[in-house]
């Protein structure tokens, strides 16, 4: 059996943003880079199946982007992933998310994934386009937003996650995509020994044009600040001052403190 | 101009969010027409035409076949833009019809800007205007975006029927796990965000909904991370809130939260980062470490 995992890396949605030269994306100066967070979960499925089938699966991970996501790559890795791939891109936030789909899936057609592990939507950009359009591409079964997860005899059951706590259970025979949602399970931190395990593992560093020949199909004119609502009280300062101040506001502006 | 709008219907029911896919194509000033994989006896209120296929026959969930039955009206009204909402629904089924239509799709439109439209990106923390190339174009929208609007009159019915295989086989649903904690009744909620560091905080922020005689709620992650139950979730997938008070103790303020809890009558907000989106719905930012501030306020109320 063999597993795909893609993974991208993103900021650390704590940063501050500020609009790069062109003004079309962030800049990526001062920021924090991580492994996607819904990206985690997907990891983490793919490396407890491998467990599960007594370490059989061949578990690959994929990342699209410029040189740092050599390092979203080698966490995966230090989680239990076997290999790694690189799609190098330095543009890579200049592309849609049809564009990165296709790159994907032209590295994928040739390998035979049994199963394709992705995360529901990117938390920079956020689209949930990428897994579903890679499945779609390569006509294989696809479920989004997946809260649960087994697998037996090349066929997948899940549980999806619709509004309000409501759940579907879904099957589906391999091969097969899913994308994961928050909570699907507990990612794993790379113990030290594993993560200098992962030293040793391999990462291919694929160049993006010998994979995408696609055209953009929807581009991003300009990257800015929401306009910033107006009236909110912002406390700053002093503890001690902060807690008088709201006890203030509260009591003059609502009926709940007695 | 013409859209096209896909309707959901969910355990049997057309949804009301759906009257937003009307709010939004009449910002554009388009026509409409709609698809419905629903029932005969419950139509949405809209005096245009509604392509009807059956949720008996075709499932609620069946994106391979729901995938052939929009294609087909596709053909049929050549839209300009077909419009979802950016739901478990449409999440799911706009990426499979812009592949099959090789179209381009713009996910969680926010705002009609000039020539293109507004999408939110960074945790809604950033915005972008982003161009189609091509069309038609396939858009979901963010709920609560755009305006709920009710046309009104009867639709003229026009079925739809395709045929094929389910690439996916759906077994039924899994109920919401009832709740023994109702906040949707609570006068205050204090909730509990990943911004409280770690599960031994927990009770710092249950001790102050205490000292205001309120309840404890949390944001997801809390609540996925195994600190507090999931009956105290507020947002999207988890409780739709209206307190007269709602303090967010390290809450970023991610659109489905903010769901579950703009209404509240007041919002306090506690937050180290000024940028928070929570400040796009904060009456009162305290910008402050939460575990200093919470306590400290806390002591104060018991005074
Ligand atoms: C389909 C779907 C459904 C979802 N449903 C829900 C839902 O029902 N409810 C929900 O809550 N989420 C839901 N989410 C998840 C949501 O998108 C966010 O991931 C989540 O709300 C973030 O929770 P948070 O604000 O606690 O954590 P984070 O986004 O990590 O934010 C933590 C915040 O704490 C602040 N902070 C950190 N340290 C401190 C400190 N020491 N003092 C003060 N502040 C600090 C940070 O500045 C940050 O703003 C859903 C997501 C999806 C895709
Ligand atoms: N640059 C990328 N490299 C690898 N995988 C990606 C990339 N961008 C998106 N993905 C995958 O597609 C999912 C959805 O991303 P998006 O469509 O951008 O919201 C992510 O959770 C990843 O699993």
């Amino acid at each position: 059996m063999k597993i795909l995992v893609c993974i991208k890396q993103v900021p650390d949605m704590e940063s501050r943003f500020k609009p790069d030269s062109a003004g079309v994306w962030y800049s990526d100066t001062d920021l924090a880079f991580r492994m996607n967070e819904y990206d985690e979960y997907a990891v983490e499925q793919a490396v407890q199946l491998k467990e599960q089938l007594g370490g059989e699966p061949e578990v690959v991970v994929l990342s699209v982007g410029p040189d740092r996501v050599v390092e979203a790559l080698k966490k995966a890795l230090a989680m239990g992933c076997d290999r790694a791939v690189q799609v190098q891109d330095p543009a890579a936030h200049l592309k849609d998310p049809w564009q990165i789909a296709s790159a994907i899936a032209a590295y994928a057609k040739g390998e035979n994934f049994n199963l394709i592990f992705t995360g529901l939507q990117s938390q920079d950009r956020g689209s949930a386009q990428v897994g579903v359009t890679l499945a779609e591409i390569l006509g294989i079964a696809s479920v989004t937003t997946i809260v649960g997860f087994e697998y037996a005899d090349g066929s997948v059951t899940v549980r999806r996650e619709l509004e309000g706590g409501l759940k579907a259970r879904v099957q589906l025979k391999t091969p097969a995509l899913v994308t994961c949602q928050l909570g699907l399970n507990v990612p794993r931190y790379p113990t030290l020994p594993n993560i200098m395990k992962a030293k040793k593992k391999e990462i291919l560093t694929l160049p993006v044009g010998e994979l995408l020949h696609e055209e953009a199909r929807s581009v991003t004119a300009s990257f800015y600040a929401p306009p910033k609502k107006s009236g909110g009280i912002v406390l700053e300062g002093d503890v001690a001052v902060q807690v008088d101040q709201l006890l203030d506001i509260l009591r003059d502006k609502t009926t709940v403190l007695r | 101009m013409k859209t096209l709008l896909i309707a959901e219907c969910r355990e049997g029911k057309f949804l009301d969010t759906n009257y937003e896919l009307f709010g939004f194509a009449d910002k554009l000033g388009a026509t409409s027409a709609m698809v419905l994989v629903g029932r005969q006896d419950d139509l949405p209120a809209f005096a245009g035409k509604l392509y009807l296929a059956d949720a008996a026959k075709f499932g609620e969930y069946n994106p391979d076949l729901h995938k052939k039955l929009i294609l087909a009206t596709v053909d049929q009204e050549k839209p300009d833009y077909i419009v979802f909402g950016h739901t478990s629904y449409g999440w799911d089924l706009a990426p499979r019809v812009a592949a099959a239509l090789k179209a381009p799709q713009l996910s969680e439109v926010v705002g009609v800007a000039d020539g293109g439209f507004e999408l939110p990106s960074c945790n809604m923390k950033m915005r972008r205007t982003v161009k189609p190339q091509g069309t038609p174009v396939l858009l979901t929208l963010q709920g609560g975006a755009f305006p709920v609007l009710k046309p009104g009159g009867t639709p003229q019915v026009v079925p739809l029927e395709t045929a094929g295989e389910p690439g996916v086989n759906f077994l039924g649903y899994e109920p919401a796990v009832a709740k023994d904690v109702n906040l949707s009744k609570a006068e205050i909620i204090v909730s509990a965000g990943r911004g409280i560091g770690k599960p031994e905080n927990v009770p710092a922020i249950a001790a102050l909904a205490k000292a205001l005689g309120g309840e404890l709620g949390a944001s997801r992650p809390v609540v996925d991370g195994g600190w507090v139950d999931h009956a105290h979730q507020v947002g999207t997938t988890g409780q739709t809130v209206s307190p007269k008070l709602y303090i967010a103790c390290g809450i970023s303020g991610a659109i489905q939260h903010l769901a579950g809890m703009k209404k509240s009558g007041f919002i306090v907000a506690i937050n180290k980062d000024k940028d928070a989106p929570i400040g796009e719905v904060a009456d009162v930012l305290v910008v402050a470490d939460v575990m200093q501030f919470v306590p400290a306020l806390t002591a104060k109320l018991g005074k």
